[in-house]
């Protein structure tokens, strides 16, 4: 994969709820923008509603969730429900602490992917691109 | 001028000893100390060798293991495992919501209520949390930073209604409000509106309960969020001098507040690294207060920590391994004289951790108390001419972070570190630090077991996890719902009303105003909320 082919994607990075840990977003943001995706970062704090609203202004690919304090669960769904509820139809990929028996009800949910601790930068960079290519695995 | 040994051989002479055979396991006879005659010694200034002339053959380290989750019931019922299992300290971890100053009804709270710690709404919670404990036997620690005056007060209001009054209460309050901004990011006011808080909480500690720690200075969090061990290292100890430097605005002599300082570090897995900045810790602190602050009693020049292994070096790839990683960096903050200490559970890169991984983390300190012999010897490594090296090194990086903050702050560290934070100085170190640090791994410079290398295992089923059901969600709103049926809703308002007023004047203490309004069962949120209503809420703007 080289850099130019993901110079056409866009990806908007959200901090949901209440959790403040910014590492893992800020790494991933830039290790995307490294590859050649446009980065937009919304900041802490944001609500689905927000998340939602800031991916379809921006008209972008992918929405990436940072989620480490186990809200995931009830969070992560409710982006995909009022990212669909603008008629839109853009793919979720959450990085993070996600335990794996939530792995299949977050699927279920419409997650596109999931990444864990320790994924690598090509990894995201995979992920983030199958999921803008509806090739992610149900 | 009597010389270090002597300074220490008085000191040490003055300490009551624990009951043991300080020999190794052949009968080899230990010393307490070793070093030259004119060397660095323990307990004697500048104390890079302890703050302490007997260290851990008096007393060892507190194992105090962080807990909480659910409801305020459930996380008694943790409290009191860990008091039975032999912890002697209690940690209390706070969910988002509380950390945040919100309720649990809160509409941002959603999903969140219970999940990374004990909810807190009123006085009935803390009521619950702290039952059948006996809070002047123990001390208590709460992990809590923008509401810490408010959960403060709550638990002052709880000890005095169980009959213990506030000046036999011991413990730590977080409220380290500086690093909120800098890495932990869980901030409501605007920085200098936060700062008031602090000044309050440390006067009002000051005044009222000598036993309570009224800050614990915290560089855990900004290594955490990718600092390097130097910069943990100077934006902590900076952090420390700019509370030195409010608590003296407000007319505290420095040496009737710096000794309730207590510090916070990381035991990251570069082990001589850390044991290097924990020495250099006690030097830098210990000059400073002394020449830059006037201090001259030396508790206000002794610096104390508590250490917490690194959450980030945790792998979600063959867990059981993090026990490993674990002890050996709990290991390191034991060589380099920690005073307390968390260790991780193995399960903490996946969820909250089990009862059976927390217990496996307890008797990993343990097994380092009790059967290794390193507590026999203080600051062992003290002499290593690597070790040596490498804590001059760690404080003259230290020194230059320290001339930087204090030019931003125009001569004032308080100045300085604000202005950092305005300016995204500090920030941005932490996140360019943290990326150069996964570009390293990502070059395949930095080792992983179990996830750049030695894979095999990683297929195996992963071990069962933490489940936190939204059940105590529901049953926490339910709760808070019925507390606020049942209290008296003019003595709030009342509350409330007195602690906007004392809010608008920065020359009031407001914790008195907190206590009131706790005891009438005012809720977190609604304290919170009315000193946004005065104070204002700060906001980041986001960088990558």
């Amino acid at each position: 994969m080289t850099t130019s082919d993901n110079q056409s994607l866009r990806v908007l990075v959200a901090k949901v709820g209440l959790d403040g840990h910014d590492r893992g977003v800020k790494v991933v943001a830039r290790l995307l923008r490294d590859a050649g995706i446009e980065v937009i970062y919304t900041g802490l704090f944001q609500t689905p509603e927000t998340v939602a609203a800031a991916a379809v202004d921006e008209d972008v690919d992918v929405v990436g969730l940072s989620m480490l304090s186990g809200a995931h669960m009830t969070l992560a769904p409710l982006v995909v429900q009022a990212i669909r509820a603008r008629g839109a139809d853009i793919p979720v990929v959450i990085g993070g602490i996600v335990p794996n028996h939530d792995l299949e009800e977050l699927k279920a949910a419409g997650i596109a992917e999931i990444l864990g601790p320790g994924a690598p930068a090509s990894e995201v960079v995979e992920a983030v691109r199958r999921a803008a290519a509806g090739t992610s695995k149900v | 001028m009597t010389n270090p040994r002597e300074l220490w051989q008085e000191a040490f002479d003055a300490s009551s000893i624990r009951n043991d055979k300080f020999q190794t396991m052949s009968g080899i006879p230990l010393e307490p100390i070793y070093g030259p005659e004119d060397g660095e010694f323990p307990g004697v200034y500048p104390y890079t060798r302890g703050p302490y002339a007997s260290m851990y053959r008096s007393k060892l380290w507190t194992m105090r293991l962080f807990a909480g989750f659910g409801t305020a019931i459930d996380t008694n019922q943790r409290f009191k495992d860990i008091l039975k299992s032999g912890g002697d300290g209690l940690s209390t971890a706070f969910d988002m919501p509380t950390l945040m100053g919100l309720d649990s009804d809160d509409p941002m709270s959603l999903g969140e209520v219970g999940r990374c710690g004990v909810a807190i709404d009123t006085l009935a919670d803390m009521r619950d949390l702290f039952a059948d404990i006996d809070l002047g036997g123990i001390t208590t620690s709460m992990t809590i930073n923008s509401p810490a005056a408010v959960l403060l007060a709550m638990f002052v209001a709880q000890a005095e209604n169980a009959g213990v009054p506030r000046v036999k209460l011991g413990g730590t309050l977080q409220n380290d409000i500086l690093k909120e901004y800098q890495a932990q990011k869980e901030f409501v006011f605007p920085p200098r509106q936060s700062m008031r808080l602090v000044r309050d909480t440390v006067a009002f500690t000051a005044a009222e309960m000598p036993r309570w720690n009224s800050i614990s200075i915290s560089g855990y969090h900004i290594r955490e969020a990718g600092s390097t061990a130097a910069e943990e290292l100077a934006f902590t100890l900076a952090n420390g001098f700019a509370y030195v430097e409010l608590a003296r605005q407000a007319g505290l002599p420095v040496d009737a507040f710096a000794p309730r300082l207590s510090f916070f570090f990381n035991a990251h897995i570069d082990f001589f690294e850390e044991i290097a900045k924990y020495r250099a810790a006690r030097r830098i602190w210990a000059r400073w207060l002394s020449k830059r602050y006037g201090a001259t009693s030396e508790r206000s020049m002794q610096l104390r920590f508590h250490t917490q292994t690194a959450g980030v070096s945790l792998t979600a790839q063959q867990p059981e391994v993090n026990i490993v990683r674990t002890a050996i960096e709990a290991l390191a903050g034991v060589l380099g004289g920690t005073q307390s200490l968390h260790t991780n559970s193995m399960d903490e890169a996946l969820a909250l951790p089990t009862e059976r991984s927390a217990r496996i983390a307890l008797r990993t300190q343990q097994v380092i108390a009790h059967e290794t012999n390193v507590t026999h010897v203080a600051d062992p490594l003290g002499g290593s001419y690597y070790v040596e090296a490498l804590t001059d090194q760690m404080e003259q990086m230290a020194e230059e972070i320290f001339a930087k903050i204090d030019e931003m702050g125009g001569g004032s560290m308080l100045e300085g570190c604000i202005v950092g934070i305005d300016e995204n100085w500090f920030q941005g170190r932490i996140a360019d630090s943290a990326y150069e640090l996964e570009r390293a791994f990502n070059r395949g410079e930095r080792t992983i077991v179990g996830v750049s290398k030695f894979l095999e295992g990683n297929e195996e089923d992963q071990m069962e996890t933490l489940r936190i059901t939204n059940a105590d969600e529901q049953k926490q709103r339910q709760r808070l719902a019925s507390v606020k049926q049942d209290r008296n809703e003019s003595a709030v308002l009342d509350a409330l009303d007195r602690l906007a007023k004392d809010a608008v004047d920065p020359e009031v203490n407001l914790m008195p105003a907190l206590v009131d309004a706790s005891q009438v069962y005012a809720t977190v949120g609604e304290m919170m909320n009315t000193m946004a209503g005065v104070f204002g809420r700060h906001i980041e703007v986001p960088t990558i």
